[in-house]
């Protein structure tokens, strides 16, 4: 019989007394996917994976992971999945090694195979060199890579990874996506990423959720939630402050402003890529040049924009997540 | 217990007693300040020894029953701050997602508190051999002091795992040593309860539970098998356990209800 690693969830809701963290949603991620979760702060990820993961308990809805309902069957979804959620939960005291060693015992690996599965596992995150050190002494790439280590130790069929990337540099983030992207196409794992990056999403997400005060407000590959936006924009800098307004003026008659670096001003084009040209005669018409003209695509940042009113990039972050401090609380 | 239970609650109590030696800071002042506190004691209080009705001529073996109580006080800390930093960084959330039952976990927290305890107890009881004290019960004496530091420091060590697991947070454990610490001192650590002159200190050292566990240590020590003291204290401490072990069982599963 195939093992189901999909993970379908209807109308899941979490409230936290008076405050609706998530908010009646529906998602499907169908197994060996990518699932790229998308949002700001306090839009309510990390609440959904707490319940995907069993951890909080949904106040209504329902969710199925791996097949089986994360509230009447909690050990079956946690023996099914790994979780790297977002604070990387470690014990300073103990060594890389060490905590393999206690994950993978508690996991029911057999002792026979334990030792050379902690090894493996060192090699494939990039901590052998380290794997005898006590963790307070690592940087916060290392504990996150150590982080992911322990939710693949029982080879998982399904892994949720909340903000997995989050204070690693691009180096070590490229790495990251990399080893996650393995995952998928080798070894059929399917996986529930949240993120904040937008570059993440579209690089390694299959399929993106954007959420956004406990809603999803759109779901799809990220090509068709770029195409859904449909029209690129043109962004040109000034080579001169003063003449700023000028270029607005200029570019306002081929579509309306978004928003664009510090310094550039920028339109969704109302003809598409077609109105390049008619932009660039405009400008020159006028007699105003410009420093830098360029044409850019829509973004995932364009598509939450376009459902929300709101731009990713800074968005929530005069919210936080709701979410319970110790979450074993019920 | 299936192997795979028991090899959950050994790795669990080995990461106990890891964290405990890699913590020199937490791991000495158990040892070293109630040895310390006996020591003043001893010299500041020897006259007592001349009190009518005083059990012996040695303040020291009357005071070393101390330690062993003051040492199981630390386990409660000890146990109720690790447990409760677990659940603050996180980590008893990475413990819930594994495979590993809730029971695993108490016990396995719980051995390791045990197994300290018995270190504690090997330490206090080479510091009284090494001192001169006479152990009136022998060597079987010592083992049964042993056996007894141990299901004090399972009891103690399951009330800081219950009050970790509803506090959910160090400082409240913290916070909570100093009344448990009235308790020690408000009991016959210094005097024979017959001795205690102020009526209602009498009154309070007879109430209190920690009476009865020093006076089953000292009992050992300076007077050899007595049946009623060993009675008492043993079944003080079973009470203590029990009572804690269930408070723990059932904040363990509020806390895991998942």
């Amino acid at each position: 019989m195939e093992l189901d690693n999909s993970i379908q969830v209807e109308q899941l809701v979490r409230d936290f007394k008076a405050l609706r963290a998530v908010d009646g949603i529906d998602l499907h991620v169908d197994p060996g996917e990518i699932y790229g979760f998308l949002g700001p702060n306090g839009a309510g990820k990390s609440t959904t994976v707490l319940m995907l993961t069993t951890l909080l308990p949904p106040t209504s809805g329902t969710a199925r992971v791996a097949g089986h309902d994360v509230v009447h069957e909690g050990p079956k979804v946690r023996a099914a999945i790994g979780a790297a959620l977002q604070e990387a939960a470690l014990d300073p005291l103990l060594t890389g090694r060490d905590h393999l060693r206690l994950q993978a015992t508690l996991q029911g690996i057999p002792k026979t195979e334990r030792r050379s599965r902690c090894q493996e596992l060192l090699d494939r995150v990039g901590l052998t060199d380290a794997a005898d050190r006590k963790v307070r002494g690592y940087s916060g790439g290392m504990k996150r890579r150590l982080d992911l280590a322990l939710a693949l130790v029982h080879r998982p069929r399904i892994v949720f990874l909340d903000e997995p990337t989050t204070g690693l540099d691009i180096q070590r983030r490229t790495a990251l996506w990399n080893e996650v992207a393995r995952l998928a196409r080798d070894e059929g794992v399917t996986v529930f990423l949240t993120t904040q990056y937008l570059e993440e999403a579209d690089v390694l997400a299959d399929r993106v959720g954007i959420i956004d005060h406990g809603h999803i407000v759109a779901e799809g590959t990220p090509a068709a939630l770029k195409a859904e936006i449909g029209r690129p924009s043109v962004h040109a800098t000034p080579t001169a402050d003063n003449e700023a307004g000028r270029i607005a003026t200029v570019l306002g008659r081929f579509g309306e402003p978004v928003a664009g670096a510090t310094r550039d001003i920028a339109v969704r084009l109302n003809d598409g890529t077609a109105g390049l040209a008619e932009v660039v005669r405009a400008l020159d018409s006028e007699g105003l040049v410009v420093a830098n003209l360029e044409l850019q695509q829509p973004t995932l940042d364009d598509v939450f924009l376009a459902k929300t009113g709101r731009s990713l990039e800074g968005a929530g972050e005069e919210e936080e997540e709701v979410e319970p401090a110790g979450a074993q609380r019920r | 217990m299936s192997v795979a239970l028991a090899s959950q609650v050994g790795a669990v109590a080995r990461r106990s007693v890891t964290r405990t030696v890699r913590q020199p800071a937490s791991a000495i002042p158990p040892l070293i300040f109630p040895v310390a506190l006996m020591a003043v004691n001893a010299g500041g209080l020897k006259a007592s020894t001349l009190l009518p009705g005083f059990p012996t001529h040695s303040f020291l073996a009357f005071a070393l029953a101390v330690p062993f109580i003051q040492g199981a006080l630390f386990s409660t800390m000890n146990a109720g701050t690790d447990l409760a930093r677990d659940i603050q960084t996180g980590f008893l959330n990475r413990l819930s997602l594994t495979s590993m039952r809730g029971s695993a976990l108490l016990t396995g927290q719980l051995a390791g508190i045990v197994a300290l305890g018995l270190v504690q107890a090997m330490f206090y009881v080479s510091v009284g051999l090494v001192t001169g004290v006479d152990f009136h019960s022998g060597a079987a004496g010592i083992v049964v002091l042993l056996a007894f530091a141990g299901v004090v420091s399972l009891g103690f060590g399951a009330l800081g795992c219950f009050m970790a697991l509803r506090t959910g947070s160090g400082e409240s454990i913290q916070g909570l040593f100093p009344m448990l610490f009235v308790f020690l001192f408000i009991s016959s650590m210094n005097t024979p309860r017959n001795l205690i002159g102020v009526g209602w200190f009498r009154w309070a050292a007879t109430a209190n539970p920690v009476s009865y566990l020093i006076e089953c240590v000292r009992s050992l020590i300076i007077t050899g098998w007595d049946g009623q003291a060993l009675a008492l204290g043993f079944g003080v401490a079973a009470v203590i356990a029990v009572v804690s072990l269930a408070l723990s069982v059932w904040a363990l599963q509020q806390r895991l209800a998942r």
